[in-house]
């Protein structure tokens, strides 16, 4: 294990299903680093993270977290360590407003003020959400609705953002409207480990890329060189 | 100020202490109006009430779709019989001469606690299921209860079997026996009427409890298992033993109900505890409007009271009309019964009182708070 790392996989194993999804991955994020993990539909990028999240229980391998192996703490206890998922569909909380979807982010934490405080600094990162506070969350535009799944994530301050595949299903103007946001988080100083199909936006927004094919990673390295690389580019830049 | 008097009944309408007399003085009323056997009807919707209440929790709160409600109340009721009548002496010929009778204060939070017990039991194996799949398990463990009192008068006679178990104590409290007449502050106060007084301070119990329970950090959780299990995970929120503390609050509120019925009963057999009782009370439910406590009671009281009505309204109808009875109302009660379902699940969906998102939704105020 390695302190530098806010967060380090090592020879991670997942079955699913009585299929091995993930065969032995190791990844690393460093402290403020935005590092994604690009592969295609079924590569095993989903059951990584979920994984993380503590939603599915590894095979064999370790997961550390600021130095601590987190074998054993469950979903809900990742939270409060300082880890955040925004999940696969966004899972918005559909028959509940904006501004409870986003207070049940908080769920972890008692300071009312300080959870005040944050409410409204999302608000101000997301004017869009603002606008549409008391409005139920079901009846958002999917883009809406991804905001909403990372402002509630944020909601519970943490250390560690996870993203899973925040474009999908979004118009393409929307898509680059979550990727500015994405940046904007980033440069904000939060880690964040993005999963995506769309690989071209998640190398241009990371420092770091992981390429996963069927249950493994392939490549990885500086975004910018897995950009250039001519095999990234055949498979998944479309070029 | 032409509206004056139409705000004054709203005013009226609203205000709790009006609500307060009119239902200390109902079964009065009722007795005076309708006889001593519609005050008994009373009572039995109060406790309906409390079971659509408590089964909310788990339904409407958690999304937990449990169709064995009923079971819990089974639990309750024959807890309150073998520990207030002197069937366990005989039983067990060791134990005390003529039975336990624990005082009721003992009892109610003892079959509550044993009917949550048994609701940690369903939950515990059911946790990964969802929707049909859980329905599915909780239907059987209902009838598994069912089946369990209906056969556990061997090897030891437990329950008595399907003749089920009679002479059970009658409420007390306090040395005030609920089973007959009371003078009190001057009046004679029929059995009937003090039970139903009972229902209903426990009923508004309930009730206050589960408004606690919607507003507070239990219940917002609960909301989100409802919407997104994963996402709630995702929040911190500790899925598995909110969703057991969902099922086991729910089964303790029917089984202090199955409690109270045992003792009004003074009778309990396997019979009361079928799986037409676990749909009635879900669709009690259903018909109000799940999640919301006005509407749950709303369909209780519905439910409780409308086929009694029919029955008493079919009967003398058709032998006005044709001089003899064509269609027996107990068929018919189905008939309408299935017709009210489909009607209102093509018109109102969400139920009679929607939950306040329907209600946000439509733009309106808050709705009547009590029948």
């Amino acid at each position: 294990m390695n302190p530098e790392y806010l967060l380090e996989i090592r020879d991670l194993k997942v079955a699913y299903g009585g299929i091995q999804a993930v065969k032995g991955i190791s990844l690393n994020v460093a402290p403020g680093e935005l590092v994604a993990l690009i592969g295609s539909n079924g590569a095993g990028k989903s059951t990584t993270l979920k994984t993380l999240a503590g939603l599915l229980p590894p095979a064999s391998g370790h997961v550390y977290y600021q130095g601590k192996n987190l074998k054993e703490l469950a979903a809900h206890q990742r939270v409060t360590q300082g880890m955040a998922l925004v999940p696969e569909g966004r899972g918005v909380f559909a028959r509940l407003n904006v501004t409870e979807n986003l207070l049940m982010g908080a769920y972890s934490r008692d300071n009312r003020a300080e959870i005040n405080l944050d409410l409204d600094r999302m608000y101000a990162l997301f004017p869009r959400l603002a606008e549409r506070c008391g409005q139920l969350a079901g009846t958002l535009s999917g883009g809406e609705q991804q905001m909403l799944a990372m402002a509630r994530a944020l909601m519970s301050r943490p250390r560690l953002l996870m993203l899973d595949e925040p474009s999908m299903g979004l118009a393409p103007l929307m898509v680059q409207k979550i990727f500015e946001t994405i940046r904007e988080i980033s440069a904000q100083g939060m880690s964040i480990l993005l999963i995506e199909q769309n690989a071209r936006l998640a190398l241009q927004a990371a420092s770091r890329g992981y390429v996963m094919e069927s249950g493994a990673i392939t490549l990885s390295g500086a975004a910018v060189e897995l950009l250039g690389n001519d095999a990234v580019q055949r498979a998944y830049l479309g070029g | 100020m032409q509206n004056a008097p139409e705000k004054r009944l709203h005013k009226l309408l609203h205000s709790r202490s009006f609500w307060v007399c009119a239902l200390l003085l109902l079964p009065f009323a009722t007795d005076a109006l309708l006889g001593h056997g519609w005050v008994r009807i009373l009572d039995f919707a109060m406790l309906y009430i409390m079971l659509a209440l408590g089964l909310n929790i788990v339904i409407g709160y958690a999304g937990l779709l449990d169709l064995g409600y009923i079971a819990f109340f089974a639990v309750g009721a024959y807890c309150y019989a073998l520990t207030g009548s002197p069937h366990l002496a005989t039983a067990f010929p060791l134990s005390i001469e003529g039975g336990v009778h624990w005082p009721f204060w003992v009892v109610l939070p003892f079959a509550a606690l044993l009917a949550g017990g048994f609701g940690i039991l369903l939950g515990a194996p059911t946790l990964r299921l969802r929707g049909d799949y859980l329905a599915i398990v909780t239907l059987g463990f209902g009838e598994i209860i069912r089946i369990f009192l209906n056969n556990l008068n061997a090897p030891v006679n437990l329950t008595n079997g399907p003749q089920g178990i009679s002479r059970i104590d009658p409420v007390s409290i306090a040395n005030l026996h609920l089973n007959v007449t009371q003078p009190l502050f001057g009046m004679e106060i029929p059995s009937v009427h003090l039970y139903f007084y009972l229902f209903l301070s426990f009923t508004w119990l309930v009730i206050l409890a589960s408004k606690r329970l919607e507003k507070s950090r239990i219940g917002r959780a609960w909301m989100a298992i409802r919407e997104d299990e994963i996402a709630a995970a995702a929040m911190g929120i500790n899925t598995r033993n909110l969703k057991l503390l969902a099922f086991a609050m729910g089964a303790a509120f029917g089984g202090a109900s199955g409690a109270l019925f045992a003792g009004f009963q003074g009778f309990v057999s396997p019979e009361s505890f079928s799986l037409m009782e676990s749909i009635m009370i879900l669709c009690m439910v259903v018909l109000g409007g799940m999640g919301n406590i006005a509407g749950v009671i709303l369909g209780g009281v519905l439910l409780a009271i409308l086929p009694e009505m029919l029955r008493h309204s079919v009967i003398p109808l058709q032998q006005g009309l044709f001089g003899k009875i064509i269609v027996d109302p107990e068929s018919l009660r189905m008939l309408l019964f299935g017709g009210a379902l489909i009607v209102m699940m093509l018109y109102r969906p969400a139920g009679l009182l929607p939950s306040r998102v329907r209600r946000r939704e439509l733009g309106s105020d808050e709705m009547a708070e009590k029948p």
